[in-house]
């Protein structure tokens, strides 16, 4: 059992990625550390034991990286994803340091693997963790435990106390009893508000009962709120999130990459009136699939319905949950509990204005529909060939965009525009100042590393101090 | 391979496996399974028996248990490896030997010593046995004639042989590959088993009983499976310098047979030992409780190959010869007649899985292009 009853010169607020380069940097750096993990150990890490991969820049083919990624070309891709809402210089300084972490994560066990498939062909830019995230949470605990690392497990962050802009004392529940803490700086790496959909349900009334958390039940965002009640800068739309669609029959909690369906592009999406609402075939899919989640939050019921037919079932990745599938288009759609004669004038009138093109599934084929609103303007084939399959999707919630405001040292700021003395932030709790809108994949590991080593450093330094 | 409760389990995971992917860096299994949607039996007695049960995806599995999906691998193959055993063993009559293989392997064991003993008390006048000895050729056939050994030796090896080579083919007809053997994919096979690649957790080693990686199990595995090869190798030698050249055992320390043998026996005994003792610190979650018995069983017999061998070198100049001859030759023989219906099997259909697997390795993974 960790000691609770000491003064640690750093105290670490979560036990996902940013917590633990957060929590490693500072004892490596000669500070004594205390982390502070919410779930239970079997359920540690977070986001973080969902995730595979990591967004670097490089300027040269590296073992796990090829070709080159360049800081301009990473941060028009960040400028596009946000349409802006960002911090140029906060995110070209991540952008930078993202070149160099290889070497210390490695030095910390974190294996890469070359990355070979279902991957959104990311081989370029983003190097993954061989056996994905938890594989890297797993190598982060075992190099923090060994250097000493004082590591509690089921221990809630319940408030930071901020007196004059500084961290006084945090209380924590440990394996459900009430302690306080005391430490010379903190560092919050507790994550975003997402599981909490008591929260969420403020912004989007019971539609939360339709979403889907994909990642850990633990991101309850009680330190972001605490710090955010005690007068710490905001960033972020606070009822914005990152969602995609995911397979309705998904659990509410912790599904992770399983459930995420990959085949809107090669088929017809309908919504619980059995009508079209959206182009399936705008873009390729790695680029839209994560508008989806929002489109589908949008429809009543929060819920949609992928459908296709037998020559496009081999074209995307299986998830975890088999289609339903059905003789006829009328049979599926009452197999899915859509009304039959609705969903198959839906498809009747869409493979009607199909037929122009070649159909090509590895490119943008231009195989549209003619005269059909929304059209399908790629992949648009007749759904003609039996059997037919079909998915119920919903929106899943990745991460939220809310977060407190920090400096380019990672300290957070206060309202007044000044630093917090003694607190500093790392993670999804503050990435929102980078990535204040849109996704860009292996970009949260990225936010979270770079800060997490930021945050150590600055809090060993100051504790020292 | 028929349809149990533990493919049934395995079928389950699999797909989960399937739509994740994020295992496909530690080894042959998780390429192999993206090359399906569907799985049937033979597909999972493939992939099981393609398992080299490193663990590397049981502590990077997000759905591990406690998680509600309850993802473990390591398990579900081992179950489903067992129980192809048990499928695909000739006769099949003696199928049965499969389940609880460690009292069936050590009743066998206990069975054979004290056989050869006794055929040995019975061939002997009393005296002879405990007659004082010298290291000279022929020494060891006054204890038991080497006409019993040969007979003996060839009867019970060759059945094995027959048995283990029928059991081959029915898991090739059932689970093997439908391409044709190429040199390249032999080659390919052949390298994965000399090397256990896949024991390597994309070289970085396995979870022995932890999140932490280690070699150790690769290593000692080696140790086991190249000295049990030169001890075969010293035995091939001298049944080669008595049958072609006359030559009769006991031979010299420096002579090849016993060279081979003695450095073959040490590394037999520390990969078994060591493997044994690495059971002890197991983490019981990734492991199947109920194949433990029939997995430390094969490592105590070939740990007393081992010793006995060496006892024997030790012992041979001395009155305690016999006995210790007759224990040897106790286990061998065990050994002999276990060996179609015990652990050991798994070498082979390992290896006629690398064999599949290095035949189908260029086909691409299925649902990995477009859109």
């Amino acid at each position: 059992m960790p000691d609770l009853t000491k003064t640690y010169d750093v105290l670490v607020a979560g036990g996902g990625n940013a917590a633990l380069c957060a929590a490693i940097t500072a004892r490596q750096a000669g500070a004594s550390v205390l982390l502070l993990e919410h779930a239970p150990r079997a359920f540690r890490g977070g986001n973080s034991r969902h995730t595979r991969n990591l967004r670097a820049m490089h300027s040269q083919p590296t073992d796990v990286l090829t070709e080159a990624y360049e800081e301009d070309e990473y941060w028009d891709d960040l400028r596009r994803v946000t349409g802006g809402i960002t911090d140029e210089s906060l995110a070209r300084m991540t952008i930078r340091a993202s070149s160099g972490v290889f070497g210390w994560m490695r030095d910390c066990g974190v294996r890469f693997q070359p990355s070979l498939t279902g991957t959104l062909n990311l081989s370029r830019t983003n190097a993954f963790f061989l056996g994905g995230g938890k594989a890297l949470v797993n190598a982060y605990y075992l190099t923090a435990e060994s250097l000493g690392v004082a590591i509690a497990y089921d221990s809630e962050v319940l408030a930071i106390e901020l007196q004059d802009g500084a961290a006084r004392s945090v209380n924590i529940t440990y394996r459900g009893y009430p302690y306080t803490v005391q430490a010379r700086c903190v560092i919050a790496s507790s994550g975003g508000f997402q599981a909490n959909l008591d929260w969420m349900r403020h912004y989007w009334g019971d539609a939360v009962d339709n979403f889907v958390i994909r990642g850990t039940p633990y991101n309850r965002g009680k330190v972001l709120k605490n710090l955010l009640d005690q007068g710490v800068a905001m960033v972020g739309d606070p009822t914005q999130f990152h969602a995609v669609a995911l397979d309705a029959r998904a659990p509410q909690f912790d599904g992770g990459i399983t459930t995420r369906l990959d085949s809107v592009p090669f088929s017809v999406v309908v919504n619980q009136h059995g009508e079209r609402f959206y182009d399936e075939g705008e873009d390729v899919w790695p680029k839209r699939y994560a508008i989806w989640g929002r489109l589908i939050a949008q429809q009543p019921g929060q819920i949609a319905y992928s459908l296709f037919d037998a020559k496009a079932l081999p074209l995307f990745m299986p998830s975890v949950y088999p289609a339903v599938k059905a003789d006829s288009i009328g049979a599926l759609a009452e197999k899915l509990g859509l009304a039959p004669t609705k969903v198959q004038e839906t498809i009747a009138k869409y493979n009607a204005a199909t037929g122009t093109g070649k159909f090509d599934n590895s490119q943008l084929d231009g195989c549209t529909t003619v005269g059909l609103d929304p059209p399908k303007t790629n992949w648009a084939r007749a759904i003609d060939t039996g059997p037919f399959y079909g998915y119920p999707l919903r929106p899943g919630i990745t991460f939220t965009y809310l977060g407190v405001r920090v400096n380019e040292r990672a300290q957070v700021l206060m309202e007044n525009g000044h630093p917090a003395g003694n607190l500093y932030a790392s993670g999804e709790i503050m990435a929102g100042n980078i990535l204040g809108r849109g996704y860009l994949a292996g970009f949260g590991m990225t936010i979270g590393t770079v800060f997490g080593r930021i945050a150590g450093q600055e809090a060993a330094r100051h504790a020292r101090n | 391979m028929h349809a149990t409760e533990a493919t049934t389990t395995l079928r389950r995971e699999v797909e989960i496996c399937n739509a994740c992917r994020y295992c496909e860096g530690f080894c042959a299994v998780f390429p192999a399974l993206e090359l399906k949607r569907e799985f049937g039996e033979a597909d999972l007695s493939y992939l099981a028996n393609l398992c080299h049960n490193c663990r590397g995806c049981y502590y990077a599995c997000q759905y591990a248990p406690p998680h509600h999906w309850g993802i473990n691998l390591p398990r579900s193959f081992a179950e489903v490896r067992a129980e192809s055993y048990q499928d695909y063993a000739w006769p099949p009559s003696l199928a049965k030997l499969f389940q609880r293989n460690g009292t069936v392997v050590a009743l066998a064991l206990a069975t054979g010593i004290a056989l050869v003993l006794l055929l040995t008390m019975a061939i002997q006048a009393p005296g002879m046995i405990f007659a004082k000895r010298a290291v000279a050729p022929g020494e060891f056939y006054d204890v038991i004639p080497l006409w019993a050994m040969q007979i003996v030796a060839i009867t019970t090896f060759g059945f094995s042989l027959v048995a283990l080579g029928m059991s081959v083919r029915n898991f090739w007809l059932d689970a093997g590959s439908e391409r044709k053997l190429t040199i390249g994919g032999v080659l390919y096979a052949l390298h994965d088993i000399a090397t256990l690649r896949n024991l390597g957790g994309g070289g970085h080693g396995c979870n022995d009983n932890s999140e932490r990686f280690s070699m150790t199990r690769r290593r000692l595995h080696h140790a086991m499976a190249y000295g049990f090869l030169l001890c075969f190798a010293a035995t091939c030698v001298g049944f080669i310098y008595h049958t072609f050249f006359g030559w009769a055992a006991p031979y010299e320390f420096f002579s090849a047979p016993v060279l081979l043998g003695t450095v073959g026996g040490i590394a037999l005994i520390i990969g078994t030992v060591g493997l044994f003792a690495m059971k002890l610190v197991d983490d019981p979650m990734p492991a199947a409780r109920k194949l433990l018995g029939g997995d430390v069983a094969m490592l105590v017999l070939l740990a007393a190959a081992a010793k006995t061998g060496l006892l024997l070198l030790l012992l041979r100049a001395t009155s305690l010869m016999p006995i210790v001859l007759a224990l040897h030759l106790g286990v061998i023989l065990t050994l002999f007649v276990t060996l179609p219906y015990s652990k050991m099997v798994h070498g082979l259909y390992r290896g006629a899985a690398l064999l599949r697997n290095a035949l189908e390795r260029d086909q691409a993974p299925l649902g990995s292009g477009g859109g």
